[in-house]
C-alpha cells in the first residue's frame, strides 16, 4: 500500500533557462532530478529535502525550491506539521528522526538583550588603532595567588592549573568523525590551528592523519568510549567528558553501521559495519563522586598536564549540576543549550527537552559566583550561536567562550536541511559516502571557517571598543553591559539583567 | 608553461567545467544561447572522466613532444613559442588522426563542423574558464 502525501517542497525548473546540462541530476544524492528516456531533465518533488545543492550549482539559475505546505484548514493545534508527523507514524509505527537543532519558535533571548556603548562620559576605543585583547584562557584559576619579589622582580609562587589559550573566545563544537566526513574534520582541525583556537573530536576518536592538529584538538571521552586510547589522550590539548548534548538531553547516540567504513572503524575501534551505540548514561557515572573519579582518572592518565572539561546539556537543574561538576574537579564546564545541533535525534526529544542556553549561562554563572567557586572552572556555552552578537552577549552573561557547531557547518556549506541522519548530505559534510565526501574540499572549507571566526572576532573587538573595554576579560560576566527588551520580570531575574532604560549604577 | 591540472581528490564530477568550456567557445558566450540555440553547437574541449567515486577533468596537456603535432597531416596543429599546442581550425580536414594518436584522448570530434575541437587554454581570459568556474577548486592553472 502507498500513502499519498503532498511533497514538502516543489521543485520549479524554468525551462527557458535550463540547458539540460544534468548538473542537478548528478548533484542530488536523493535522486530528485532525473533524465527521462529522451535525455530531458525532470524532477520528483517528493524526494527533495530542500538542501539547495542543485540550486547553488545550476549554472543558469533555472531552479527554485519552493515551500509546498499543504493547505490544512486553519488550526493552530492541528497544523500541517503535526498532521504530517501523525501520518508518518501511523504508517511506520516508528520514532520520528531528524537532524540539526531545535527549530521551534521558542523565544530567542539573544534577540531580547542589547549591548551598551560609550558616549561622551567615557571614551570608546578604536580597535584598529589600539590594542584589543580577545585572548582567553580556559582552565581552573586559583582561589588566590602568591607573588614573591625576587631581586625586585615579581615571581609567581602559586602553581597554576593547566590552561588552554585561545586567541579568540570561539571554539568549534564536538562533531564526531562518522557523523561528519573526514574532510569536514580536516577543515575544522586546520582552521582551529590557523585561528589559534580549538576543535573537538566529539565521540568519534581522532583519525590517524589528524594527529597533526592535536595541539589544537579537544578530544572527547563519551559513554561509548569510542576511539579512546592513551595516545589519543596524550596528544590532545584538553579532554572533554561528554555527559550530554543539547539536541538530545538524556539520551545516547547511534551511528548507523552503514556509516562505519574501514576508516571510521579503525578510528572508533569498532568492527566495520557495526552500529556505534553510545549509551545514554556513562555506566560508571551515577553520581558527582563517580564523575570525579573519571575526571581524576583522566588527569592521572595525562599527568595533570591538561584541563578536563565536562559537557552537559542545559536542563532544569543545570546550575546545581554545574556546581557539582566544578566541585568534582572539572577545569571546564561546557553547557549545550536546547538549540544545539546533532547528526541524528528523535524529533520529539530535540524539540521538547532542555532549556535555552541564555538562561543556563546566567544561572550557572550566578550559582558558581554565589558559592565562591566561579574561578574553579571555565564555562563554554554552546547551542545555536548565530553571530558575533550572540557570542559577546554570552560572554557578558558569564561564559568564558563559545562553541560553534551549526554555524561552522553552515560556513562550510550546510543549508540546515536536517537530513544529517540519512548519510546522504549533498554538501559532503554529514556523510561517509566517498562520492559525496569529495564535495567538501578541505582547503575551501578551512578557509571559510577561518574567515567566519576572523570576521566575528573583528566584530567582537569593535563592540568591545564601543563599550570602552579593551579586553574580553573585562566583559566576562559584566551583565551591566546588557539590558533587556521585552522580557518578563522573572526572565530578567534569571538572566540577571535590568530592563533597557535603567541606569548603569 | 602554465597548464591546467586536475585534482581528482576533490573533483565532484559535476561537469560544470564542460558547460563553461562550451560557453567560452560559443559564438555568443551566453550560456543559455550557447546550449539552446547555437548551431552548430559548441563542443567542450574538456572531458570529465569518471568511474565513481573517482572523477577528473581532462583536456589537452600541451605536451612537450606532442604526438598530434607530429602526425597532423595538414599542419593544423603546431607548437607555439609559449609551449601551447595551437590548433588552426581553417586547416583541419577532419581526418581525426590526432584523435587516434593523442595518448590522453584530448582532441574532441566536432561532428557538426567535421573538424576537431581542442583546448586552447582560453586565450581571451587570464584564467581558463574551466579552472575559474569549477565549484570545488578541482582544477588549477599553474607552472609545475
Ligand atoms: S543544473 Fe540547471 S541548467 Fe542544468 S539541467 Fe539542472 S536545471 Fe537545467
Ligand atoms: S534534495 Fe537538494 S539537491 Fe536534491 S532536489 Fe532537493 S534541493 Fe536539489
Ligand atoms: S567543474 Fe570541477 S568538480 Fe566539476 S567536474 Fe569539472 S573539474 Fe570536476
Ligand atoms: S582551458 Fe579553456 S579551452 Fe581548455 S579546457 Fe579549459 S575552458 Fe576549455
Amino acid at each position: 500500500m502507498k500513502t499519498y502525501q503532498l511533497p514538502e517542497v516543489r521543485i520549479e525548473r524554468d525551462k527557458d533557462r535550463c540547458i539540460n546540462c544534468g548538473v542537478c541530476v548528478r548533484q542530488c544524492a536523493f535522486n530528485a532530478h532525473k533524465f527521462d528516456e529522451d535525455g530531458e531533465v525532470y524532477s520528483e518533488d517528493e524526494k527533495c529535502v530542500a538542501c539547495q545543492r542543485c540550486v547553488s550549482l545550476c549554472p543558469t539559475n533555472a531552479l527554485y525550491i519552493k515551500d509546498n505546505a499543504p493547505f490544512v484548514k486553519d488550526n493552530a493545534n492541528w497544523t500541517a506539521e503535526t498532521q504530517k508527523y501523525i501520518w508518518k507514524q501511523a504508517e511506520t509505527g516508528g520514532v520520528l528522526l531528524t537532524g540539526m537543532g531545535n527549530p521551534k519558535p521558542y523565544p530567542i533571548y539573544w534577540d531580547h538583550l542589547v549591548l551598551n556603548a560609550s558616549q561622551v562620559t567615557n571614551p570608546s576605543i578604536d580597535p584598529l588603532r589600539e590594542p584589543m585583547e580577545l585572548r582567553t584562557y580556559l582552565g581552573s584559576k586559583p582561589d588566590h595567588i602568591e607573588i614573591e619579589m625576587v631581586n625586585g622582580e615579581p615571581v609567581l609562587r602559586t602553581k597554576i592549573a593547566p590552561q588552554i589559550m585561545l586567541k579568540t573566545p570561539i571554539l568549534f563544537s564536538a562533531m564526531s568523525y562518522g557523523a561528519i566526513s573526514y574532510n569536514a574534520c580536516e577543515a575544522l582541525g586546520r582552521a582551529a590551528t590557523e585561528l589559534g583556537t580549538f576543535w573537538n573530536t566529539g565521540e568519534g576518536g581522532l583519525h590517524r592523519n589528524l594527529y597533526k592538529y592535536a595541539p589544537n584538538t579537544i578530544v572527547q571521552v563519551a559513554s561509548g568510549r569510542f576511539g579512546v586510547h592513551s595516545e589519543y589522550l596524550d596528544a590532545a590539548a584538553a579532554i572533554e567528558i561528554k555527559i550530554g548534548q543539547g539536541a538530545k538531553p538524556g539520551i545516547g547516540g547511534h551511528l548507523p553501521g552503514e556509516k562505519v567504513g574501514p576508516a571510521v572503524s579503525e578510528t572508533r575501534m569498532i568492527p566495520v559495519g557495526s552500529d556505534a551505540l553510545s549509551p545514554a548514561p556513562h555506566h560508571d557515572i551515577y553520581s558527582i563522586e563517580d564523575l570525579s573519579q573519571l575526571i581524576f582518572s583522566l588527569k592521572e592518565a595525562t599527568e595533570y598536564t591538561k584541563p578536563i572539561s565536562v559537557k552537559i546539556s542545559a536542563v532544569h537543574n543545570v546550575a546545581a549540576i554545574a556546581s557539582g561538576i566544578a566541585r568534582a574537579g572539572a577545569d571546564i564546564i561546557a553547557i549545550d543549550g536546547f538549540r544545539g545541533g546533532t547528526g541524528a535525534a528523535p524529533t520529539m526529544i530535540r524539540d521538547n527537552v532542555g532549556i535555552p542556553i541564555e538562561l543556563a549561562i546566567a544561572a550557572v554563572d550566578a550559582r558558581l559566583r554565589e558559592e565562591g567557586i566561579r574561578n574553579r572552572a571555565s564555562i563554554i556555552a554552546a547551542g545555536g550561536f548565530r553571530n558575533s552578537g550572540d557570542v559577546i552577549k554570552a560572554i557578558a552573561l558569564g561564559a568564558d567562550a563559545v562553541y560553534l557547531g551549526t554555524a561552522a557547518l553552515v560556513a562550510m556549506g550546510c543549508h540546515v536541511c536536517q537530513k544529517c541522519y540519512t548519510g546522504k548530505c549533498n554538501w559532503g559534510i554529514a556523510t561517509q559516502n566517498p562520492y559525496l565526501e569529495k564535495r567538501l574540499n578541505p582547503d575551501i572549507a578551512a578557509e571559510r571557517l577561518y574567515n567566519l571566526v576572523r570576521g566575528w572576532s573583528h566584530e567582537i573587538s569593535e563592540m568591545l571598543g564601543g563599550m570602552g573595554i579593551n579586553a574580553i576579560e573585562s566583559l566576562r560576566g559584566n551583565r551591566l553591559h546588557l539590558r533587556a527588551v521585552g522580557l518578563s520580570r522573572e526572565e530578567m531575574d534569571v538572566l540577571g539583567v535590568q530592563v533597557a532604560g535603567s541606569p548603569m549604577a | 608553461m602554465k597548464r591546467v591540472y586536475a585534482k581528482e581528490e576533490v573533483c565532484i564530477g559535476c561537469r560544470l567545467c564542460e558547460v563553461w568550456c562550451r560557453t567560452e567557445h560559443s559564438r555568443s558566450k551566453n550560456i543559455i544561447k550557447a546550449h539552446k540555440s547555437e548551431f552548430p553547437p559548441p563542443v567542450s574541449r574538456v572531458l570529465v572522466e569518471e568511474l565513481m567515486p573517482v572523477s577528473f577533468a581532462l583536456q589537452c596537456r600541451h605536451c612537450d613532444e606532442p604526438e598530434c603535432v607530429e602526425s597532423c597531416i595538414t599542419g593544423a596543429l603546431t607548437k607555439d613559442e609559449s609551449g601551447r599546442v595551437v590548433y588552426n581550425e581553417e586547416k583541419c580536414v577532419g581526418c581525426w588522426t590526432c584523435v587516434l594518436v593523442c595518448p590522453y584522448g584530448a582532441p574532441q570530434r566536432d561532428l557538426e563542423r567535421k573538424k576537431i575541437a581542442k583546448c586552447d587554454l582560453c586565450p581571451d581570459r587570464d584564467t581558463p574558464a574551466c579552472v575559474e568556474m569549477c565549484p570545488n577548486q578541482a582544477l588549477v592553472y599553474e607552472e609545475r
